[in-house]
């Protein structure tokens, strides 16, 4: 493998492992702050209890989240120097805030949180809290206006060398309508994480867990099958918006994802397509005549461009090259993320519905589905990122600066540095990720009463 | 404002950021250093983490902050530094990552080998950036080969001099005495009689070598000549601090001692980034090569909307990081209600 791909793969683990866990914390903080408020208004201890269990398990995967998000902030310099210097005038700037802004806050209140529960009065603690759970969720939103200046540059232009593109309009790049696609669409899908990890462990305890827990877990729920089903509506309606602004900042992204080849009116939506990429056809594909029309512009008419319009384009508009994305990889990393969001649509509403009728002897199939859903919101987080930064190839900046261009000229002497590197970053993070399944098993399992919570937690619970 | 001005502004920001983030962090580092060494009982384990319990990531996120800092103001800075000091970064992160998660990890399992395991995992993701850090700061100041297109051309050797070395040790001693007498300041009873001897101990080598560092400087980089022979209050005051350190700790006075090794801390950092100026890395093949803040920096339109920024979110960090020390200001010891 050439340097370039190794980079290319670096990047591809590092921050794919790195939204393992953002994406729970997003989702769990909120989650936890909820239970604590309903701690605080009702005086209910059962709610502190659930508080202190979710809260456990936020930790757990909290500090996976924070250090594998300190690589992400060095990795632009380690592999990408080219890319640094190139757009530092615009991207370092929401990183720099977000910091400030963000990560500063989640950290600093997180430890008075965790350490501050007889140190203060029960509503400031309860504030603490929130102020973790909106400043992980702001943190979010300035790395999303960061990553939406590579899909959608707004608010630049280039220096006269052409050697890097300068910031001209700040309020341009956060107000880029990109960001308010992107944004809602990750933070619902945080939501749905957190949502299908509390159906599934609350599922377990209200069907096999001790009797002495299954009170508090009926309404923990009760609150997740709730938050569930808004995050699965919601994610799904953002993903759906965020289509259809692609159509218009990146149609290529489009084509790829649904393997068109050529443009169609009304376009056809493929459910099973093997394609072949050089020759840029179909080997074989099964299609539903006019609902890509219907999904990209709500009507069963519409000119959807296809591959081979949109490279012709560009080759006008860019100068010869190949300017298709990986056409596979988007077609089934966009198929995987649907697939899997139909099927949580299926387990929020399956979830709602029992819980809504009271009733808590769920049948086996249906308890194996909520069980076994969270599981779904990682593949499609996962598969969601993939075709977004793969569909978006060649390009680092969609339109201004070339991948291949951006890697870090010192690494392209050091083949091995960057291999040591990315196989130090593969060993360390599958070892994080088997710790952090076996803790967050480990506080499932054991319920409200286990050994490890806090001696207050002991005495109360006891 | 003018575009000097401005860049002036930033290479102050990010030096007052390094040296916010050693300040903090650097007693951070020293309680993980120290961690195996002066409490055996797993309660007393506890406690000592304890002392840093609700601040270390907030500390950390100086770093954080640092590195975005210099990704906005100076591109060129941040993209020559992380890609030139490649290996030595992935060894500090690496390091960062198993000391971050073991703070975490430690408590969540009664089994002796597992907290033993992650113990020294927390000691070994202190020591390693406490030593990097001094040899990366070394090598900025004492110029590293970079050539006409701002690329680092040496490999991970190079940054492993002489000079490094010693500055990388000196940091070591300096951190680990930092934490030493932060942990006299916070803990009670026989931790406290065991930070206090760490913290004499480690002030010998660490006052010896501060010295040679010092002379070393003098020898191998142009930080003295830039800043005269007199080289003004802020470097002695730093050495002076460091060496009074240990009548301070013999007088009971652990506040004022502490107070010193943050002092000495600070204004050694000072010091480098003064040296430094307006340079931000040093070409050791050509003095032309070198980074500056003009070379390096961003547009007039970045800075200014950063500087905006920091202007209004800066002092706010500040308040309310200072409000959680003030939070949990009590001194804990093995009767304390822990929290874990």
């Amino acid at each position: 493998m050439d340097v370039l791909s190794l980079a290319r793969l670096q990047f591809a683990v590092t921050s794919v492992f790195h939204f393992f866990f953002v994406p729970l914390t997003l989702g769990l903080s909120i989650f936890v702050a909820i239970m604590e408020t309903a701690y605080v208004r009702s005086g209910n201890e059962r709610y502190k209890r659930l508080t202190r269990f979710w809260g456990n398990i936020f930790l757990v995967n909290f500090a996976v989240g924070v250090v594998t998000g300190i690589v992400m902030e060095f990795q632009f310099g380690l592999n990408w120097s080219e890319y640094a210097r190139f757009v530092g005038d615009i991207f370092g700037v929401p990183l720099a805030i977000e910091a400030l802004l963000a990560f500063f806050l989640e950290s600093t209140f997180l430890g008075i949180w965790v350490f501050g529960w007889d140190k203060l009065p029960k509503k400031l603690h309860a504030a603490t809290i929130w102020i973790v759970a909106i400043a992980s969720n702001l943190s979010a939103l300035w790395i999303l206006v960061a990553n939406s200046f590579m899909q959608h540059p707004v608010g630049y232009r280039l220096s006269e060398s052409g050697a890097r593109a300068e910031m001209t309009d700040f309020w341009a790049l956060l107000l880029n309508p990109y960001v308010w696609t992107q944004f809602p669409h990750v933070v619902a899908g945080g939501i749905t994480t957190a949502a299908f990890l509390i159906i599934s462990i609350s599922a377990f305890h209200v069907a096999r867990g001790k009797e002495a827990d299954r009170e508090a877990f009926r309404k923990s729920l009760k609150y997740g099958a709730v938050y569930g089903f808004l995050g699965t509506v919601f994610v799904t309606m953002m993903g759906h918006t965020q289509m259809q602004g692609l159509l218009k900042h990146q149609p290529m992204k489009v084509a790829a994802a649904e393997a068109l080849w050529e443009t169609e009116n009304p376009a056809s939506f493929s459910l099973f397509t093997i394609g072949d990429e050089e020759k840029l056809e179909d080997l074989f594909s099964i299609r539903v005549p006019g609902l890509l029309s219907f999904l990209a512009f709500n009507s069963f008419e519409g000119e959807v461009r296809g591959i081979k319009d949109l490279q012709a384009e560009y080759e006008e508009r860019f100068g010869p090259g190949d300017y298709i994305p990986p056409v596979a990889v988007s077609y089934w990393s966009f198929r995987l993320m649907v697939g899997a969001g139909t099927l949580m649509l299926v387990i929020a509403s399956l979830s709602l519905f029992y819980i809504l009728r009271d009733r808590y002897d769920f049948p086996g199939w249906a308890a194996g589905m909520m069980s076994w859903g969270f599981v779904l919101p990682y593949l499609a987080n996962s598969s969601g990122w993939i075709l977004a930064e793969m569909g978006r190839q060649p390009w680092i900046v969609f339109g201004l600066l070339r991948t291949e261009d951006a890697v870090s000229p010192t690494v392209a002497v050091s083949r091995g540095e960057v291999l040591f590197s990315l196989v130090t970053f593969v060993l360390i993070y599958l070892f994080l990720t088997a710790v952090d399944i076996f803790l967050i098993r480990k506080f499932a399992l054991a319920g409200l009463q286990s050994p490890e919570s806090t001696e207050e937690g002991g005495r109360d619970g006891a | 404002m003018e575009l000097e001005t401005l860049q002036t502004i930033w290479f102050i920001l990010i030096a007052v950021l390094f040296t916010g983030f050693f300040f903090l962090e650097g007693f951070d580092y020293g309680v993980g250093i120290l961690l195996p060494f002066i409490a055996k009982e797993d309660r007393e384990r506890r406690v000592v983490i304890n002392t840093i319990g609700p601040f270390w990531d907030g500390n950390e996120v100086w770093l954080v902050t640092a590195g975005g800092a210099m990704f906005a103001a100076f591109p060129n800075w941040y993209a020559t530094l992380f890609s030139g000091f490649y290996p030595a970064l992935i060894v500090m992160l690496v390091a960062l990552i198993l000391r971050g998660v073991g703070f975490e990890f430690r408590s969540k399992s009664e089994n002796r080998l597992w907290r033993r395991a992650w113990d020294w995992a927390i000691f070994a993701g202190s020591a390693v950036p406490a030593l990097l850090w001094g040899v990366a700061m070394a090598n900025i100041i004492r110029g590293v080969p970079i050539d006409r297109n701002m690329n680092y051309t040496g490999d991970f050797l190079d940054l492993l001099n002489p000079y490094a070395l010693v500055c990388g040790i000196t940091s070591l001693c300096i951190f680990t005495l930092h934490g030493a007498v932060f942990l006299t300041l916070k803990t009670l009873d026989d931790i406290r009689q065991n930070a206090m001897n760490a913290a004499r101990k480690v002030w010998v080598p660490a006052t010896l070598l501060s010295l040679t560092f010092v002379a070393y400087t003098y020898i191998e980089t142009d930080l003295f000549s830039r800043l005269g022979i007199n080289p003004g209050i802020v470097p002695v005051f730093s050495v002076l601090a460091l060496a009074s350190v240990v009548f301070l700790l013999r007088n009971n006075a652990s506040g004022w001692a502490f107070a010193m090794t943050g002092i000495a801390i600070a204004f050694s950092t000072m010091t480098i980034f003064l040296g430094l100026f307006p340079r931000v890395m040093v070409s050791s093949l050509d003095p032309e090569w070198s980074l500056t803040i003009t070379n390096s920096s961003s547009s007039e339109y970045t800075l200014g909307i950063m500087s905006v920024v920091a202007l209004i979110f800066v002092p706010v960090v500040l308040l309310y990081q200072g409000w959680t020390y003030w939070i949990f200001r009590q001194r804990i010891g093995t009767g304390s209600d822990l929290e874990y």
